[in-house]
């Protein structure tokens, strides 16, 4: 789960990690208000998504006096700010972060991320701060420092050492650094965070240690344990049918094709994705109904994908495991029930109760294209496609 | 023979009587699964079915002899169940739950370092040696027995796809594993790839790998270096886009790294039969084989 720069910089705070002073503002006045606190003008303006590359969007800027905040916030905010990370239809700005301006001497870059291969924690560091990571991975990996923690035995001070020596810092900066990244792996490991990343760390005139910017994600399957996060969750920021489904814990991605899918399992959900998209279409979504699903589930499932007026046909694709076809049968059934299916559906099942499954969906009455194998499925939806 | 499990495996369950763990213990009891016994908290000398249950996993392998345990709990107590089967010693620990966070597994992946005990999963269907030994949740009539082809699948229902197009083509399965769709697992494509080499019944290998990290690429040159038995790739996912999180935690594609694009030339490279489109994997499957 994504959270905003104005929380992780909350998060920071309390582990004692040194940000600029600031607050969040709704509104061009509530911004006002946030800059005349900081005792000092010039004041940095900066767009809360949960996307980055906000600086090269036109999502910060800079303000020299009280009216010039509210006129930089009332441009930002309800802004529809495209970067990099948001696709060409961007993302509305709802809230600025306004922070003080600190004078940085020196830019680095520090992140902290689990690396599945090895099963260690990894802490990055690198001199090329304020740039993007990947880019500095691609061109100039050497310029990258990597240590690996075990979640054992935990971060030891020879981990710190390599990181500070390596970034070639005076003795001063070096310590609160050592602080830095020790209370931030302290973080990492509290709140199940799947990054921390600090894009520019920097150093100040006086050897001071700030995070300028902060990025906390927080692995989803340990929200439960984080009762202060999932307060955090932003709906604004989550495209609308996905939030939907979330409700009916269906796990689902609005994609930009024609043609939606109901599948269990999330492989079997990919390859079917693959398969619409061998056949000549392009697949709508991205859907596992998964093993538990109830007839409800599969109900709403149907209504979600129907939400989508880009769909012109849908493909169901289902090998029952856990999940029985008749169960499934009984969804779709009374899907079709509350919600006009008005668009061709083309029905693949395979696995527990098949012939239950497929008798009830017979009976219906629905006019319900059947699918023997995966191989014709494809043809039947390259027909729909056409 | 098979790998892992077999007709002599002594199965625990762990989180048997909650409403996934009884069903399913009792599917693979009634498949002829040896199942000795189960495990949860306060309820020893209850009975599932005809099965004992134990208030813990030493106390149940004490008394049963179980060597291999499958696991059922909810998400926040699946380290632990793990940690506790690891230091019964255990010999095959498949864990079956979803949702697991993630640092507990870099815990427990890090913990079972010169352990005595394999894990399959978690996030996963199982493992079955059909005709002998069904640990997990897979549909069981699907199976057929005898072999020669070994299946191994980062997926549930997608092995189960691929399983039933073998034993259409009358194609039968020594032993079909499921690892798991979570970034951190037990045991990894490498394991399995090298136990079926050393396997004299299986005579070919089915791969089904999936977007997301780097394990079927290293996987592949494994193959090449140490695999003499022919190999059936395929990859879900290739119109996945990137950055976003496909069901599966461990599916995502970041950066340049983790593409189906980039997993299927690693195959080609390593002299992996690809299977570009999975309703014509049976077919290749009785080219190749």
């Amino acid at each position: 789960m994504k959270i905003h720069e104005y929380q992780a910089k909350e998060l920071f705070r309390k582990y004692n990690i040194p940000v600029p002073e600031g607050s969040v503002a709704f509104t061009p006045d509530e911004a006002a208000a946030s800059a005349e606190k900081l005792g000092g003008y010039p004041v940095v303006v900066k767009a809360q998504i949960h996307a980055g590359g906000r600086g090269k969007g036109g999502g910060v800027k800079l303000a020299k006096s009280v009216d010039e905040v509210k006129k930089v916030a009332s441009e930002i905010i309800g802004m529809t700010l495209v970067t990099r990370q948001t696709g060409p239809e961007g993302r509305l700005v709802g809230k600025v972060l306004v922070e003080q301006m600190v004078k940085i001497k020196r830019e680095f870059y520090l992140s902290i991320v689990p690396d599945r291969a090895t099963a260690k924690i990894v802490i990055m560091a690198s001199q090329a701060g304020g740039m993007d990571i990947e880019e500095v991975a691609e061109e100039t990996p050497e310029k990258i420092i990597k240590v690996f923690v075990d979640p054992l035995a935990g971060i030891q001070a020879y981990h710190c050492r390599e990181l500070s020596f390596g970034l070639n810092l005076t003795s001063a900066s070096g310590k609160k650094l050592i602080t830095m990244v020790k209370n931030l792996y302290r973080l990492f490991i509290d709140y199940d965070c799947s990054l921390v990343e600090i894009n520019p760390l920097g150093v100040t005139e006086d050897f001071a240690v700030i995070a300028f910017d902060a990025k906390v994600d927080i692995d989803s399957n340990a929200i439960y344990k984080h009762k202060d996060i999932q307060e955090y969750r932003d709906f604004g920021e989550e495209d609308p049918l996905e939030l939907e489904a979330s409700k009916f814990n269906l796990n689902y991605i609005n994609l930009d094709g024609n043609i939606g899918n109901v599948v269990n399992g999330a492989g079997l959900a990919m390859a079917t994705m693959d398969i619409i998209k061998q056949a000549g279409a392009e697949p709508a979504n991205f859907l596992d109904v998964g093993g538990g699903a109830t007839s409800e589930m599969v109900e709403n499932a149907f209504r979600i994908i129907l939400m989508d007026k880009k769909v012109k046909g849908i493909l169901v694709n289902i090998f029952g495991g856990i999940l029985r076809c008749d169960v499934f049968a009984q969804g779709v059934v009374q899907a079709a029930e509350k919600t006009d299916i008005d668009i061709p559906v083309v029905v693949r099942m395979e696995g527990t109760n098949v012939e239950e499954g497929r008798k009830i969906l017979a009976d219906s009455g629905l006019k319900l294209e059947t699918a023997i194998d995966l191989k014709d499925a494809a043809k039947k939806i390259a027909t729909l496609a056409a | 023979m098979s790998i892992f499990v077999n007709k002599d495996t002594r199965l625990l369950v762990q989180g048997i009587t909650g409403k996934e763990g009884e069903f399913h213990t009792l599917q693979c009891d009634a498949y002829g699964t040896n199942v000795v016994g189960g495990v949860t908290p306060g309820k020893a000398g209850q009975k599932v079915g005809d099965i004992p249950v134990f208030n813990t996993v030493s106390s149940a392998v004490k008394k049963t002899g179980a060597n291999a345990s499958m696991i059922f709990v909810p998400p926040a107590f699946a380290a632990d169940a793990i940690m506790e089967a690891v230091d019964s010693e255990i010999e095959v620990i498949v864990c079956i739950t979803e949702g697991v966070p993630v640092l507990d597994m870099m815990r427990v992946k890090n913990y079972l370092k010169g352990k005595k005990s394999r894990l399959i999963g978690p996030n996963c269907p199982g493992i079955i040696t059909p005709g002998e030994c069904k640990i997990g949740i897979m549909p069981a009539p699907i199976h057929k027995p005898g072999g020669p082809i070994g299946v191994i699948s980062r997926s549930g229902t997608l092995t189960y796809e691929v399983v039933d197009q073998l034993t259409k083509k009358d194609i039968g399965q020594t032993t079909c594993i499921g690892i798991g769709g979570d970034p951190v697992n037990g045991t990894n494509f490498i394991d399995v790839m090298d136990a079926f080499q050393k396997d004299p019944e299986t005579k070919g290998i089915v791969m089904v790998g999936e977007i997301g990290g780097t394990a079927e690429e290293e996987a592949a040159v494994f193959i090449k270096n140490n695999v003499t038995k022919p190999v059936i790739g395929f990859i879900a996912g290739l119109t996945a886009p990137p950055g976003r999180r496909m069901g599966h935690a461990g599916a995502i594609i970041s950066g340049s790294s983790g593409t189906g694009q980039g997993k299927i030339a690693a195959m080609r490279e390593n002299g992996i039969h690809v299977c570009e489109n999975l309703g014509t994997l049976g077919e290749l499957c009785v080219e190749v084989f």
